[in-house]
């Protein structure tokens, strides 16, 4: 896993966890992706979740897909967690972003759903960010992220 | 009248405006006219006060007097320990309130 | 009881850490009220009406002398000398300071406490039954699940941002002592072909729109239930409403929905998630369990008991329950001195607590959820001297679920939610009943000084709602509830009263049961049996 890496896209700034080139396509609405599909796909490959929108309408699609953007209009609105993890289990791989309201102190915790690129609305203060993410050492349950649980751990 | 209340970010103890600065004593309360959103803002802002907002009151010969229970136990403390209220000594305090 | 290994050490001290760093964060303007506000209150602190509140965890409601001294201990150093114990069996700081919020923290974690997860939008503290190891009826000791669940449930990354809270309770006995049906999920441990499982209720609580919790799976295996959490949880976070605080909670969603709906998206997800290896093995429930291991009692401690002190007979009768093991008692330390403020304890009575547990009950004490304290493990041979100490601390009150035993928030005194106050009326109400309580025998009362519900007037015999009415205190009179295995929601009685109006109303309906009542009968089963109209009658008649 690369480190932070932060560049912007469209000026906005991008954190990003991931070793390849952000992917500069503009993302699609859901309704407009599936949409798309037949009888002639015109090739979308990024896709834009609202907060309500179904993550599971796209498995069926997900190894055409290389940026998945989840919407959090606000920081308080936790569906997205839920996507991430949803679109992760189904073995999506490619980049899947948190944008909106996006605070710091939520940041371990979307890393742990499977977000590894982030586009908040205001700026994350760096070091903040750096004391966050290297904060805990042990998490008491699986997630999205590679990280064995202390009960793996316990297990020996 | 209108007074502007809220509480201390660091201590949380209730504050009242009296102008020209927070006191813990509502008899120091002065009156904000229209202006206690603004000042809130500013204040709030400055981090001078936490969560406050305007509420109304009445002038007493006693002081300002809040019209809803809920700030007149805020002025005084919890009535049910008046050793832990601001007037411990003051046996007609909890009459106060209610 | 749970001791933390390394591993859970490291996540607590990490804990304060953050908090210190957010708190830093706060006073230095980075941070605003309203984006610190969630942060604050998943680590149990508010905003209340006269200072900062601090929520500390009581996770099952299990603590240690130790424990519990350094509870006595924050009490004196950094509030005013006592805490109150609440219906979710934690301990709230009333008079805490921001800026002392973390240092109090790092000195929780020095006993293994913390307050995380006992408030905001996440996974609550794990309720449980407070004789939970010592009572004869259970078919195991519920608390290594809950603690299971505990672990599961902290800092989960899905479910830091549900739409509301979640409380979820987990008992392992026909007789309910943690009103199981009214959290959002409840678990009944079961037995089924000599395997232990998990039976799941979904969608109780109390709250403005009060519901029992339907049966939403009947049986799932020890290596199953994260896994079918996890599925729960998830269709929560998906589907709860989110357009409107009230409507928010798992019940409504499910209620909107329907229990089959819920059930069968729930069983499609966790089709989905059993799959991904999200369930400790075998091995971490048998690690936990080995720390409940029932203590060493001794086989020869005498049963037998001198009753010839009428006073201590009363207290024996009223106060001490059955235990498990030959020679042993339970003890329940009532909160609830008559005229008293139900469920504050000071910090001399939370050290006084606290040694008795350490000398006489192995160095255990329970919090129940009706805000009193238990000792589980008593010798019965000890009983008396127990006794003369609670009592020389004002702690002996022979009232154990009798009419002064009664549940009641903290109201306007101060909590910033409540309409109207609590804690006054629970103590007119005490000085009124207490003369016939021994008479009316059971009575389960509960005062709520809001419609968030936190005094249980749901539940209760009798249950009390304090209404603002054009700023004035108003209460809400209402009977038939119940928390227990008998689960049932309260009704109105009609118009409300002022707080002296709601006490007389009170004693004519107590009056009116003493006349109607069959032999055996309690209040709610009088009620049961006559409806509300004869009552109804004598008060408003």
């Amino acid at each position: 896993m690369a480190d932070r890496d932060q560049s912007e896209i469209g000026g906005e700034p991008l954190l990003r966890f991931r070793d390849d080139q952000p992917h500069d396509e503009p993302a699609v609405t859901l309704d407009a992706f599936l949409a798309d599909q037949t009888p002639e796909p015109s090739g979308a490959t990024a896709v834009r979740l609202e907060a309500g929108d179904d993550a599971r309408a796209l498995l069926p699609h997900l190894d055409r897909l290389a940026l998945i953007e989840v919407s959090f209009p606000t920081f308080r609105d936790g569906r997205g967690y839920s996507a991430a993890r949803i679109l992760r289990e189904a073995g999506y791989s490619g980049e899947l972003r948190a944008a909106g309201d996006v605070l710091v102190d939520q940041l371990p915790l979307m890393r742990r759903c499977g977000f590894d690129s982030f586009a908040p609305e205001a700026e994350i203060d760096a070091a903040t960010l750096r004391r966050s993410l290297s904060r805990y050492d042990y998490r008491y349950q699986r997630g999205a992220d590679p990280i064995a649980p202390v009960w793996k751990l316990r297990g020996g | 009248m209108k007074l502007l209340t809220g509480n201390d970010l660091a201590t949380g103890d209730v504050t009242w405006w009296t102008g020209s600065g927070w006191s813990r004593h509502v008899e120091d309360a002065a009156d904000v006219g229209a202006d206690g959103e603004a000042i809130a803002r500013a204040e709030e802002g400055a981090r001078r006060v936490n969560v406050p907002y305007v509420i109304d009151a009445a002038a007493t010969p006693d002081g300002p007097r809040p019209a809803h229970i809920k700030d007149r136990i805020r002025a005084l403390g919890p009535t049910v320990r008046p050793d832990l209220t601001l007037k411990p000594a003051d046996p007609q305090a909890g009459s106060w309130v209610i | 009881m749970y001791r933390y290994d390394h591993y859970d050490q490291s996540i607590v001290d990490a804990r304060v850490d953050e908090f210190r760093d957010q708190v830093t964060r706060r006073l230095s303007g980075q941070l605003t009220e309203d984006q610190f506000k969630p942060i604050r209150l998943m680590n149990g602190l508010y905003l209340q009406l006269h200072a900062y509140m601090l929520r500390v965890a009581i996770p099952y409601g299990t603590l240690d002398s130790r424990q519990m001294r350094m509870l006595g201990s924050i009490a004196r150093d950094h509030d005013r000398g006592y805490g109150h114990f609440t219906t979710r069996q934690n301990l709230q700081f009333n008079w805490i300071k921001l800026e002392e919020t973390p240092d109090i923290l790092a000195k929780l974690a020095t006993v293994e406490m913390h307050a995380i997860q006992t408030s905001g939008n996440c996974i609550r503290n794990i309720s449980s039954d407070q004789f939970a190891g010592a009572a004869a009826d259970e078919v195991a000791d519920p608390r290594p699940w809950a603690e299971l669940i505990r672990q599961w449930s902290t800092f989960h990354p899905e479910f830091s941002y549900l739409p509301r809270k979640f409380k979820i309770a987990v008992i392992a006995a026909d007789e309910d002592r943690a009103a199981m049906r009214l959290h959002d999920i409840g678990i009944q441990l079961v037995e089924r072909d000599g395997l232990l499982g998990a039976r799941i209720y979904v969608g109780g609580g109390m709250g403005r729109t009060p519901m029992i919790a339907p049966l939403i799976r009947d049986f799932v295996a020890a290596d199953d239930l994260m896994s079918y959490l996890e599925a729960a949880l998830r269709v929560y976070n998906r589907y709860g409403r989110r357009d409107n605080i009230y409507k928010a909670r798992i019940k409504i969603l499910v209620h909107e929905i329907g229990a089959d709906a819920y059930r069968a998206q729930v069983e499609e997800e966790f089709a989905a998630v059993k799959q991904l290896g999200l369930d400790p093995p075998a091995a971490e429930l048998a690690r936990i369990t080995a720390m409940f291991a029932a203590p060493p009692f001794d086989p020869a401690a005498p049963a037998e008991i001198d009753r010839t002190d009428p006073d201590f007979a009363l207290w024996l009768d009223q106060n001490v329950r059955a235990h498990k093991a030959p020679g042993y008692s339970i003890v329940t330390i009532s909160l609830k001195p008559v005229g008293g403020i139900p469920g504050d304890a000071t910090a001399d009575q939370i050290d006084l607590v606290a040694d008795l547990a350490e000398r006489h009950s192995f160095d255990e004490l329970r919090v129940t959820h009706a805000q009193n304290l238990v000792l589980p493990h008593v010798r019965t041979s000890d009983l008396h001297a127990i006794w003369q100490q609670l009592a020389d601390a004002g702690l002996a009150e022979p009232n154990l679920d009798l009419a002064t035993d009664i549940i009641a928030c903290p109201g306007l005194d101060y909590c910033s939610l409540a309409n109207a106050r609590s804690i006054p009326l629970a103590q007119k109400l005490s000085e009124r009943l207490a003369p016939v309580q021994h008479n009316l025998g059971e009575l389960k009362m509960k005062i709520s000084g809001c419609i968030n519900a936190c005094g249980h007037h749901h539940a209760g015999h009798i249950g009390i709602l304090g209404v603002d009415k054009k700023g004035t205190e108003n209460y809400q009179l209402s009977f038939g509830g119940s928390g227990a295995e008998d689960v049932s929601l309260a009704k109105i009685t009609g118009p409300g009263f002022d707080e002296d109006g709601v006490v007389d109303a009170v004693e004519r309906a107590t009056d009116t049961y003493r006349t109607l009542r069959e032999p055996g009968e309690r209040f709610l089963d009088t009620y049961r049996r006559v409806g509300m109209q004869p009552f109804k009658e004598a008060i408003y008649g």
